[in-house]
């Protein structure tokens, strides 16, 4: 059952109660286990099924009714395979290890298999690679799929610095946003003087939309563990952290059920499988801001200090946490270290395109089908991720734009579908690859509404420490809001755009620097909506109520009475046998439920 | 980087403003560049306090190699091979934007006008956004008490643009000694105190501290709590006495004069000798 928070969101834990429960009524010999999350969030609550000799078999949607019929089915024998969302022979991704099919697959085999789901097809699944598939809270999963390998390898056979040199050859970049090579921060901090040397995850995931992390340490905490342990012993640390937000507090748990069994197991604490390597891991919870996210911000937050940054002139793997030297990366990037520790530095630079290596997983929300997490190699089009995978636009709409990198990257255009997603390209681009959240939007989102949408959140976030960032940012948010609300001088297109570049060259930490990511990228690729905005006072997209007028044409009108039933004020009459509906302006509050629910097109607006 | 260049003592050579200097590396830009006679403006920096970066005032060009950013020159090391510009037009417009911002936040205080107007802005493009404030969250009070006291007695409270400086849940604090070093310090003169009756009312931080009052003439000394805190400062062997300027002074003569009468020098004796050189050809 898969109960990472998507899947109890969608009402997983009533439904795994009554498997339970009629598991034990009917005293069956089945085994009830809570899974990650296997990304296809769309369609939670997921249900899977392993029997002996079969594959594994996925139901989704499943209801409390559903669950309990499922049961009965399977204790009949009867896998139900007309509702069942597709099967998988083997039995995890990565390791594509075979488990012999030796039942009868009967009606299964009409199920189709999870690689050829769309959603699946072009996906690589490296971080994510037992999320959904194993057990959080037990570590013999993990172990049983070949967990901790890698760190028994690393400790038996090899020396610190062929651990830094294998992760430096693989190419591996932080997966937190900056991208920096993470075998040269490995090497920095080995070689940087002072005692004790601090590994730390960051586990501060926070951009509105995106939950990879989340979904990682929900999911497979060990493998955040073992990279953790691996990085330890290249930088020659004894102690770590792992911060993470309180927001998230099945993550939390997860993990220290996680840390606790690791101990049991000797994987984790001292002498770690009976050598001399010492290694602790504690969780330090944050508060959720988002500013402690970044490096120094959270190393204050550790410490006990409010979370605000300093300039990093003096990196922090010389003088990070409490001073000492410091490596700080990403959950992502942990999860992967034991895959390149394992499979090899060659092998794992074989993935991914000249300068971004490997996978890179994205949350894709907004405006698509397929709502999930998606683990791709670097260097797929944002048309593949968008169409392919995630299954294009929803209710006949066309795509628009897409916001990746978070609130800090920027909005590309239909123009930019066929970027190769990595770490340069989407910089180039003007927006960042951020930590990988991944927002669609369909034709009827106003990219100036949502720029003004991201940058209240940021202004709220931002820390106040610098003049650029805590009154930049504000600025930037006045200036969007009087274009949406249809106030603004052409001249303060000009200004908004001079805050921006302030805001940008002028702020201490990533946070501000970045700040003006969605406004300057929606600037660039769509600047005749905000002209539209500034001196037609019109809203091209019918979102900024103030500028927007919405009419049916009486033409188009089928008088199907959807509209008046959709509108929240009444402000709608006739509809219905046969008279066109019309629309009371003075009662209209431009809010569009009617446009959302007319069939036919014919409310539009102006 | 050489291994040489990372030695804390290490000689650096960097050029600032086209002139080539060779300072101890890891100084901080600001220092070297006012030594050097250039002006660059700060409101965050105070030279008792760690550098803190906030005002962005004293910001400068930085060229590395194939690189060029605009950073804070008070937080900036010194390092091999920077070149630095204090007045590059990407300098000034930096400057004069982040005095824009400035002023509209702390419409009340003089000193940013001042030097706005100095820099070339004479009136900033946006509203107001606070009224009757001068504070412009420079943290230099905040620093200060935390230096002074260790355990503060005002600190940051909120973010963004909420963030406001105050005692603990805006309460009277029971930390403050009323030492008024945060008022001395602040660069906008946001921080007032008045001395009512017997009591320092700092209104800024909703405080009130006690006054002592002089053991020997009954003026008003300095907060009780300041007092006791220097005492506990000097530990055992020294201590000092609950005594106004005028009546420590008074003490002292008095003290020397006791000295001089038990050690059997007279007044008189002293005159004769002090006399004697005088008396010659």
């Amino acid at each position: 059952m898969g109960l990472c928070t998507c899947g109890l969101a969608n009402g997983g834990g009533d439904v795994l109660a009554h498997i339970r429960d009629e598991v034990q009524k009917r005293r069956l010999d089945f085994v009830v286990h809570e899974t990650g999350c296997v990304g296809f969030c769309e369609m939670e609550p997921i249900v899977d099924v392993l029997a002996p000799g079969l594959p594994r078999v996925f139901y989704h949607h499943v209801t409390t009714e559903e669950a309990r019929e499922l049961v009965r089915s399977l204790a009949a024998g009867d896998f139900q395979s007309e509702s069942a969302l597709m099967r998988l022979e083997r039995d995890e991704l990565l390791r594509q290890v075979d488990r012999p099919l030796t039942g009868k697959l009967n009606g299964l085999a009409n199920v189709p298999q999870m690689n050829d789901v769309g959603f699946y097809k072009s996906q690589m699944k490296l971080a994510l690679r037992n999320c959904g598939f194993i057990d959080p809270h037990n570590i013999d999963d993990y172990i049983a799929t070949g967990g901790y390998a890698s760190l028994a390898k690393v400790i038996q056979t090899m020396t610190p610095d062929e651990v830094v040199e294998c992760i430096k050859q693989s190419g591996l970049r932080g997966r937190g946003g900056g991208g920096f090579a993470t075998g040269r921060k490995w090497e920095a901090c080995r070689k940087a003087e002072g005692r004790p040397k601090y590994v730390l995850c960051n586990g501060d995931e926070g951009d509105p939309g995106a939950f990879m992390d989340r979904s990682i340490m929900e999911g497979n905490p060990h493998a955040v563990l073992e990279g953790m342990a691996i990085g330890a012993y290249a930088i020659g640390s004894d102690r770590g952290y792992i911060y993470v937000r309180l927001e998230y507090p099945l993550a939390v748990e997860n993990l220290r059920i996680a840390i606790q069994q690791a101990e049991q197991e000797c994987l984790l604490g001292e002498n770690i499988l009976g050598t001399d390597f010492n290694f602790t891991i504690r969780i330090s919870r944050g508060a959720g801001a988002f500013v402690c996210g970044e490096s120094t911000a959270l190393m204050a937050s550790i410490e006990g200090q409010a979370g605000e940054p300093r300039a990093k002139h003096i990196h922090t793997s010389e003088k990070g946490l409490f001073g000492k030297p410091t490596n700080l990366n990403n959950v992502e990037t942990w999860a992967n270290v034991p895959v390149i520790l394992d499979k090899g530095a060659e092998w794992f630079s074989s993935i991914g395109n000249e300068n971004s290596k490997g996978t890179k997983v994205f949350s894709v929300v907004g405006k698509v089908k397929n709502t999930g997490l998606v683990e791709v190699p670097m260097g797929v089009t944002l048309r593949q991720i968008i169409f392919d995978i995630a299954g294009g636009i929803p209710d006949g709409r066309s795509f628009k734009g897409v916001q990746t990198g978070g609130p800090s990257g920027g909005c590309l255009p239909a123009s930019q579908l066929d970027l190769p997603v990595d770490f340069d390209s989407l910089t180039e681009a003007g927006s960042m690859m951020g930590s990988g959240g991944m927002i669609v939007m369909d034709d009827r989102t106003c990219v100036v509404e949502v720029a003004r949408y991201f940058t209240e959140f940021l202004c709220r976030e931002s820390c106040g420490k610098c003049t650029a960032c805590r009154e930049g940012t504000l600025r930037m948010l006045e200036l969007l809001e009087k274009i949406t609300s249809g106030q603004a001088a052409p001249e303060d297109l000009g200004l908004l755009e001079e805050v921006c570049l302030h805001v940008r060259d002028n702020s201490i930490c990533g946070l501000g620097k970045s700040a003006p990511n969605p406004t300057l990228s929606t600037l660039r690729y769509f600047r005749e909506e905000y002209d539209a905005h500034v001196l037609d006072r019109k809203c091209p997209a019918g979102v900024c109520r103030a500028l927007t007028k919405f009419r049916i044409d009486p033409e188009a009108c089928k008088a199907c009475g959807q509209c008046p039933k959709a509108c929240p004020v009444s402000a709608i009459s006739g509809g219905k046998k046969k008279v066109p509906a019309k629309i009371d302006q003075e009662k209209c509050v431009q809010c569009g439920l009617c446009r959302d629910a007319c069939k036919f097109d014919a409310v539009t607006a102006t | 980087m050489s291994d040489d260049d990372r030695k804390p003592l290490a000689q650096v050579k960097t050029v600032i403003d086209g002139r080539e200097v060779t300072v101890q590396r890891d100084r901080w830009a600001l220092d070297v560049a006012r030594e050097m006679g250039i002006s660059i403006p700060t409101l965050c920096n105070h030279p008792a306090l760690t550098p803190y970066g906030a005002c962005r005032l004293c910001v400068v060009q930085v060229t590395k190699g194939k690189w060029t950013w605009l950073t804070t020159s008070c937080d900036l090391p010194i390092r091999e091979g920077l070149s630095i510009s204090t007045d590059a037009p990407a300098v000034v417009q930096a400057r004069k934007m982040a005095l824009e911002m400035l002023w509209t936040q702390a419409p009340d205080a003089k000193e940013i006008r001042d030097l706005a107007r100095q820099m070339g802005v004479e009136k900033p493009r946006f509203d107001n956004r606070l009224e009757d404030n001068k504070c412009i969250l420079c943290g230099l009070c905040v620093r200060v008490c935390e230096k002074i006291l260790g355990d503060s007695a005002i600190h940051f409270s909120h973010r963004g643009a909420k963030r406001d400086v105050t005692t603990p849940f805006g309460e009277p604090s029971e930390t403050c000694i009323g030492c008024r070093a945060c008022e001395m310090i602040c660069p906008t003169g946001h921080i007032v105190s008045r001395l009512e009756g017997s009591a320092l009312n700092i209104s800024t931080w909703n405080t009130e501290v006690e006054m002592a009052r002089c053991e020997q003439c009954g003026c008003v000394l300095m907060p009780v709590k300041e007092f006791e805190f220097i005492r506990a400062r000097m530990g055992e062997k020294i201590r000092p006495e609950q005594l106004c300027q005028a009546c420590r002074r008074q003490k002292t003569a008095k003290q020397l004069s006791d000295i001089s009468t038990t050690s059997g020098w007279t007044a008189g004796q002293r005159q004769a000798k002090t006399a004697e050189p005088v008396t010659g050809d």
